[in-house]
């Protein structure tokens, strides 16, 4: 490690103002923070710092992503085999999902990290870590199908109209990840819905057994009326077609864990979504008045992007709400709204991706009120004690 | 038996290097120093030249905005240098000690019969007046206000702080006189103790109020006292002194002769012997690391504790305020990949370093800053060590876009630097939040008054 030490100090001045490669500092200095945890010390206020920072946050959520990544990896292989009715073990499975998967979180990372680089050499920043969990989100959210240049197009318009116009990660209004899927859905939506698009293989013609279809729970419970093909254990486990990373609930519950114990995540958010969710879907069964209201509360919960918006998505502190009492009205709102947008707008059964856009916008107005709700706490204080 | 106040949001950072209750022996150095950097907002004019003879009480620099207070030698001897920084700041005005310790004697006053002009008068005089500071904005008392209380804080929940029921011990005679004196200022004196020592010095005191707190740092730092007990309004002004300081004025009526002997501790993982020092105000640090330090490179010195003190040189000097002389690992070394190492031996209150598998590990910490300086982006981290209903991450942001109004309503006049130093320490963005609050603080003055 000395030598590569060495060699980055030889080769620093360059990247320096007045250096040759003088363009390229933020770039040099993202790599070399990554590489070494630089040997700034505290000069004015505490001398000694917690050892987080936000690489570290960044890190942990990317490693709570892992199991929905792996999984959707491998479901994507199973997926695909049986659509097309072959049989296949469990090695030619992951292949053939890493073979679809890899490459969109390349093109994802690609073309986020590029744009990141440049602005932060525009503005003469260092580079921000947000992307390292938004480059990952993006293609969990995404399905296997999807073409490679959509892929580079939404990460595009996210990372410049979702949060580089606004200043970079910390300033930005709306989860970048979610703008990127509802950039798509809206702007390419015979791509990002039907029956073909979620397993591998059936856009480009393959064959497809007889009576199989190729769509998610939440389509077929639009076109059928119920979800009777996918049972309650199958979408909790996560072996039904769907976006890459977000059919396994129990994959997304151990990243929850890993979120919620080293204390990365909210677990105020991810409750309050859920309890909105379940009380939401409890009202709608006992109404019962459409199919879809009768889909069963606790299956609501594992199907679609649900449990993955509710874990990765609304707890985005950016766009969360930032007060402790906002958290519970935002995650509440959100879980609501999504079931509520799924049984009301067969259109476009996935509600989680337009209510935490939604919430995200309303996010500052909750805070506002929560904040409100403090002065006048202190004000009173003032006049009781006058 | 007053309530106890239980203190739940807060963090006791277990560093290595902590003192018994031990003495160590030092001899007094040479050079002493008083540093006007010390105190917030004071513009330090002085009184007399280099190479002019003083005695202990005399007036070396008073405040341009408040000629009454005036600033003091501590010892006797003559004036060696007035240390300046860039625009002829001055930062140290540094008396060289004749060893005689001769004193100004500025009479015996019987506490009893005394009023309070005369008290007033006496603390200016004496130099004493400077151990006096306010709520809000934590800057030297005004001299024309009368304060709704005075409220002291009998201990210190610091890292590696002074037990005050080790260094108050002896002192009983003098501190009921100082408490006597500070009634004659303010009609309520205010003591918090720790409810988990013996505090039999602040017990068998008459005339206070006493209020027990337990829970973790920041219990003990009087702005969260205040907060628990008498919150701080618009208008309110509250004088906070500590226990040393009520000794040294008590014994200033006593005797006469102003008292600058202070108690020190010194500690933190490289000091070979972390123990307690008998000094006198603005002393050398040279004795106190003479032998005594593990390394002899690259560490930091710091005046005070490691959340708040200052950063001093080897031969730099001890800072007013500060019962403390903390060493620690300076920590300017770069490190391969190290915000992905598994980090067992990294300190943080997340649980994202495996540290959390040793709860009960005392850490050697070092000053690095452990990453770079990030925009807002985790939330709620402030809250959990900030024991007092204020959005610290709200009033931040107040004060970053100058909004007065809105660093009034979220509750700036309750807070001093040392009261946020905790939210500075976990703050994964890395951003110097004492110094913005203290911008806020000077604006506010400017601006209000």
């Amino acid at each position: 490690m000395k030598a590569l030490r060495n060699y980055i100090d030889k080769i620093k001045p360059h990247f320096e103002k007045g250096g040759k490669f003088e363009k390229l500092h933020s770039t040099f200095d993202a790599f070399e923070t990554l590489l070494f945890v630089p040997n700034t010390t505290n000069k004015n206020g505490v001398h000694v710092r917690d050892a987080m920072d936000m690489k570290r946050t960044m890190a942990t959520v990317v490693l709570a992503l892992v199991p929905a990544l792996l999984f959707g990896i491998w479901n994507a292989g199973y997926q695909h085999f049986l659509a097309t009715g072959q049989e296949a073990d469990f090695w030619p499975m992951v292949l053939h999902g890493f073979l679809k998967v890899f490459p969109i979180v390349v093109v994802s990372y690609g073309t986020g990290l590029i744009i990141e680089f440049i602005f932060a050499q525009l503005r003469g920043h260092e580079v921000n870590e947000g992307f390292l969990v938004s480059g990952m989100l993006i293609p969990l959210v995404l399905p296997v199908d999807i073409p490679l240049w959509m892929v580079a197009v939404a990460t595009a318009f996210a990372v410049i109209i979702g949060k580089e116009v606004f200043g970079g990660t910390g300033m930005n209004i709306w989860n970048p990840a979610l703008l990127a899927r509802a950039f798509l859905f809206f702007a390419y939506p015979a791509h990002m819905s039907g029956d073909t698009i979620w397993i591998s293989g059936l856009t480009g013609g393959e064959g497809i057994v007889d009576g199989y279809s190729g769509a998610t729970a939440l389509g077929a419970a639009v076109t059928t009326g119920n979800v009777d093909k996918f049972s309650l254990m199958d979408s909790f486990l996560g072996f039904i077609p769907g976006s890459i990373g977000e059919t396994s609930t129990l994959a997304i519950l151990l990243g929850a864990i890993i979120l919620i114990y080293t204390g990365v995540g909210s677990w105020r958010i991810m409750l309050s979504v859920f309890a909105g969710g379940l009380l939401m879907a409890l009202g709608f069964n006992a109404i019962g008045s459409t199919p879809l209201m009768q889909i069963p509360a606790l299956h609501q919960l594992v199907l679609g992007g649900f449990a993955f918006g509710a874990v990765f998505m609304a707890t985005d502190p950016v766009s969360a709400t930032r007060t402790t009492r906002g958290k519970y009205i935002y995650g509440f709102l959100i879980g609501v709204l999504s079931i509520m947008i799924r049984v009301f707008n067969p259109a476009y059964p996935e509600g989680v991706m337009l209510a935490i856009l939604l919430m995200n916008t309303f996010a500052p107005l909750i805070d506002h009120f929560v904040v409100e709700g403090n002065i006048k706490r202190r004000l009173k204080r003032a006049s009781v004690n006058a | 038996m007053s309530e106890v106040i239980k203190i739940k949001k807060g963090l006791d950072i277990r560093l290595k290097g902590k003192a018994d209750n031990v003495f160590g022996q030092a001899q007094l150095p040479d050079l002493f120093a008083i540093k006007p950097t010390d105190f917030q907002g004071v513009v330090p004019k002085m009184v007399i030249k280099e190479g002019e003879k003083v005695k202990a009480g005399s007036v070396l620099f008073y405040d341009k905005y408040q000629p009454d207070v005036k600033f003091v030698s501590p010892v006797s001897g003559e004036l060696k240098a007035v240390i300046r920084g860039e625009r002829r700041k001055i930062l140290e005005v540094v008396v060289q000690s004749d060893g005689q310790n001769e004193s100004l004697d500025f009479g015996i006053g019987d506490v009893a019969s005394i009023d309070r002009d005369a008290v007033v008068k006496k603390l200016l005089e004496a130099g004493a007046w400077p151990y006096l500071r306010q709520r809000p904005y934590d800057i030297i008392a005004r001299t024309g206000d009368t304060p709704k209380a005075i409220f002291i804080s009998g201990f210190d929940s610091a890292p590696l702080a002074p037990d005050y029921d080790f260094i108050m011990t002896g002192k009983e005679k003098e501190f009921q006189t100082g408490i006597d004196v500070l009634k004659k200022l303010g009609d309520q004196v205010h003591i918090g103790l720790n409810d988990d020592a013996a505090s039999k010095i602040y017990t068998n005191v008459s005339g206070v109020e006493t209020h027990r707190f337990k829970g973790p740092h920041p219990a003990g730092n009087v702005g969260i006292q205040i907060g628990h007990t008498m919150p701080m309004n618009k208008g309110d002004v509250i004088w906070t002194i500590r226990p040393q300081e009520v000794a040294a004025i008590g014994k200033l009526f006593v005797t006469g002769k102003p008292d600058f002997e202070r108690i020190i501790v010194v500690a933190g993982s490289e000091i070979k012997k972390p123990a307690y020092f008998r000094t006198i105000l603005g002393a050398a640090v040279t004795p106190f690391i003479k032998d005594n330090l593990n390394t002899a490179e690259n560490i930091r010195l710091i005046s005070g504790n490691v959340l708040t003190g200052s950063q001093i040189s080897d031969d730099g000097y001890l800072g007013f305020y500060h019962a403390q002389l903390t060493a620690i690992p300076e920590g300017d070394e770069y490190e391969f990949m190290g915000w992905a190492a598994p980090g067992f031996g990294k300190y943080s209150v997340s649980r994202s370093f495996f540290s959390w598998l040793n709860p009960k590990k005392e850490y050697r910490l070092n000053a690095n800053m452990h990453g770079g300086k990030r925009a807002i982006v985790v939330s709620g981290e402030y809250e959990k060590v900030l024991p007092m209903d204020i959005m610290a991450e709200q009033l931040f942001k107040a004060i970053l876009v100058e909004d007065i109004d809105k660093m009034e309503q979220l509750g700036i006049y309750e807070l001093a630097e040392e009261d946020i130093a905790l939210c500075e320490f976990v703050c994964t963005s890395k951003l110097n939040l004492q110094k913005i609050l203290r911008d806020g603080i000077d604006l506010m003055i400017k601006e209000l008054g």
